[in-house]
């Protein structure tokens, strides 16, 4: 099962180190993962998309926890929530499909931001299914290539997500 | 009034009541040696980091407090490195500090630059890189909080050479402030009543006592839990002296060479209070015949102990001491009388395969057997010694024949399993605890590994014995090659080796060997008079002795190899 995990760290040195570490050294998968300030002083937060069995999620949450500077550890997908990823993606156009590949982009809600006479950059957000279905459609026409910014997450609601106070 | 880093460092250092550590110098700690120069602390410098470390860590075992130690940056502090995992695994404390090069070459692969906050990242409970000298007394604070609290373990300290010289106002913090770091104490109270009403309806209950009870100085509670219930103990190997060997509700050691009756036991409870346990592979042997019938409670301070290799039922998050006073002001609720003949039929059987199957050895044998040599240490000591042990068969039997009256009297490494590391510990563990005799029960393989303290321990009169039983052999991997490998002893045999003797000698301690069966117990009479230097005694064991009951990697507990 997938599951996105929300991370509150003490921005100290080497704690991205200590949780990459962590599910390299334990066998644990990352699909993906953010890091960002938050608008607390000192305090960054990670979104990590892994996935295993409940047992094993169990144990990823509960060696997160152990880290000393980790603040707050919540597993996003037991919540009713939000999760959005953007990517950015550069896909070969020829002048005859130029206006085929708009109305795709214009489908998806994506942006294009960058034209030239045999390629368009686009900008697209959200969830994961979303942006692979995009990347799927576009690629009978010749994707240059993809950059993607990993999945972010939030709880619905006036409640924070991760509140470690 | 400012002080330079160097002596932030070392005052912060008894601000926690250091009075001892081990260090070997070096180009970047010469202004800390320098500042510890004229301090009080005992400073003890041992042949080689790795000696350095693991008697740390026999100190911190023996005496409970933090085992400090230095070592200087680069190869210094890579040859603390299996100290440091060492520790971790045995759920050791350690402030372990290590010099850095100055914060301008770091990362321009410096003379003498490791990365050693990167290397042993997954073998510490925390690290630090200081980075600036107002930072050292918190820094300080935190790691001795950090390494003796919740499931204690090795704090790294990395200190460049250029913030150890720079200069601060020395002021020590009160308190520690780490909101990401709250062990919790107290169990859930819930959970205890919890585990209290399955406990009270068991008709096959077991205690499976680990490490942690000796840890958290657990013994007494974990005694009258035994005593009120009337549920045998089973322990784990570094669970020994939990409570008393000698206890009649404590049935043994369970796993790969434990004792009969404690693997027979663990096929068919169907109740387990697990307290303080990690439920090794070397303990549960393979997990679908570990105790496939029981309800398991778990008491744990850590919570990724907790349900990591076996599935567990009722967990207990807390210090196992203080959740065990809990279980005991509560104890009194419930009827033990209920199931009392079921129970004591169960106590019945598990003793009789205790009488079936004790652990045995060939007692009539000429040939000096390994095992009673242990025997004859038990004998002579009265059952009171520190014993530490290396790895292999040595350790085996130090396990099977030694009976501990009192936690942190066994000192052996479990979890990484270190050849090396028991005569170090030993030196480490004497020196914290002088009054106390201090045995290292070694093989003639292991001993070689670290047998360069024997120098520390003759300059610092540490009088810790040394019993080699030597069987020319690494003899653990001989057993295995012998068992499943059609007697192809590859590169086992140590036939090749120094007079132990006349090496003990040459660094001007008391060497012995002891090659008849009616000498070894005068020996080890003779080596407690030498109360001054360490004594190396060369005991000439049967060479093809192997360690009985064993279950084969990958089999079930109830599947011992008797023979
Ligand atoms: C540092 C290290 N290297 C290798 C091993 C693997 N190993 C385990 S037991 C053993 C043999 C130990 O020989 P010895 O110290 O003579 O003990 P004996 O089994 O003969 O009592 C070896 C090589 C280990 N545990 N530690
Ligand atoms: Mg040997």
């Amino acid at each position: 099962m997938r599951h996105t995990i929300s991370v509150l760290v003490e921005n100290k040195f080497g704690v991205l180190s200590r949780i990459s570490g962590l599910f390299s050294g334990r066998g644990y998968n990352i699909e993906s993962l953010s890091v960002n300030k938050t608008l607390e002083e000192g305090i960054s937060i990670m979104t990590i998309v892994t996935s295993g069995d409940d047992a094993i999620i169990e144990q990823i949450i509960k060696q997160l926890r152990k880290l000393v500077n980790v603040l707050k550890v919540r597993d996003v997908s037991q919540m009713d929530h939000i999760e959005r990823e953007m990517m950015l993606l550069k896909v070969r156009t020829e002048k005859t499909n130029r206006s085929e590949i708009f109305n795709i982009i214009n489908t998806f809600r994506g942006k294009t931001i960058d034209i030239t006479n045999n390629s368009l950059v686009v900008e697209i957000t959200g969830a994961k299914d979303k942006l692979m279905a995009f990347v799927k459609v576009l690629e009978p026409y010749g994707i240059i290539e993809v950059g993607r910014t990993g999945a972010i997450a939030l709880s619905r609601g006036s409640k924070p997500t991760t509140d470690f106070k | 009034m400012k002080m330079t880093g160097a002596e932030i460092l070392v005052e912060s250092l008894r601000k926690e009541g250091v009075d001892l550590l081990f260090g070997y110098p070096g180009g970047v700690l010469l202004g800390i040696y320098d500042t510890l120069f004229d301090s009080d602390i005992k400073h003890i410098l041992p042949r080689h980091e790795q000696g350095g470390i693991h008697a740390a860590d026999g100190y911190a075992r023996a005496t409970g407090k933090v085992g400090v130690c230095f070592g200087t940056s680069g190869p210094g502090a890579t040859n603390l490195v299996t100290g440091i995992c060492n520790a971790q695994m045995d759920s050791v404390p350690l402030v372990v500090l290590t010099g850095q090069v100055a914060t301008s070459l770091i990362g321009g692969d410096a003379f003498q630059e490791a990365d050693i906050i990167g290397i042993t990242r997954p073998i510490v409970k925390h690290s630090y890189l200081i980075s600036n000298p107002e930072e050292i007394t918190t820094v300080i604070k935190e790691a001795f909080h950090i390494a003796a609290s919740g499931r204690p373990g090795p704090v790294v300290i990395d200190l460049p050479k250029d913030i150890m010289a720079q200069k601060a106002e020395f002021k020590y913090p009160a308190k520690v402030d780490l909101p990401g770091y709250n062990p919790t104490v107290k169990g859930h109270l819930g959970q205890i009543k919890k585990m209290l009403r399955m406990m009270e309806g068991a008709k096959k209950p077991v205690i499976y006592m680990g490490g942690g009870v000796v840890i958290s100085g657990a013994n007494e509670e974990m005694a009258k839990v035994s005593e009120l219930t009337g549920i045998p103990v089973i322990s784990s190997f570094l669970g020994k002296g939990g409570i008393p060997g000698t206890h009649e509700n404590y049935i043994g050691w369970l796993g790969m060479h434990g004792n009969y009756a404690s693997n027979m036991a663990m096929a068919e409870p169907d109740f387990i209070l697990a307290v303080g346990t990690r439920f090794s592979d070397r303990s549960t042997g393979r997990l679908d015949g570990f105790a496939p019938n029981a309800t398991i409670a778990h008491i744990d301070v850590d919570p990724s102990s907790i349900s990591k290799n076996v599935k567990i039922d009722v967990p207990i998050v807390g210090d196992v001491k203080a959740v065990l006073k809990q279980v005991l002001a509560e104890i009194e609720k419930y009827s033990w009388d209920k199931n009392l003949t079921s129970r004591k039929d169960w106590m019945a059987k598990i003793k009789a395969w205790d009488k079936k199957q004790p652990f045995g050895y060939d007692r009539k044998a000429d040939i000096i057997k390994p095992q009673y040599v242990v025997e004859s240490i038990y004998k002579v000591t009265k059952g009171e010694a520190i014993i530490c042990t290396e790895v292999g068969q040595n350790q085996m039997w130090a396990g099977q024949f030694y009976k501990f009256k009192e936690p942190r009297q066994f000192i052996s490494s479990g979890g990484l399993g270190t050849m090396g590391f028991g005569f170090p510990a030993a030196i480490g563990a004497k020196l914290g605890c002088p009054e106390k005799e201090v045995f290292d029960i070694a093989g003639d393989g292991s001993f070689m590994m670290n047998l360069q303290e024997i120098c520390t321990a003759v300059q610092y009169n540490v009088a810790v014995k040394v019993a080699i039983l030597n069987n020319k052999y690494l003899g653990m991997i001989r057993q295995w090659q012998n068992m499943f490998f059609n007697n192809r002893y590859s590169e086992c045999c140590l036939d090749c080796q120094p007079d132990f003797v006349k090496l003990a000698e040459s660094f001007n301690a008391v060497g012995m060997r002891i090659e008849r069966k009616e000498d070894v117990e005068g020996a080890i009479r003779e080596s407690l008079k030498i109360k001054d230097k360490p004594v190396i005694m060369d005991f000439c064991v049967d060479r093809d002795e192997n360690v009985f009951p064993m279950i084969p990697a990958g089999a079930a507990v109830n599947e011992m190899l008797l023979k």
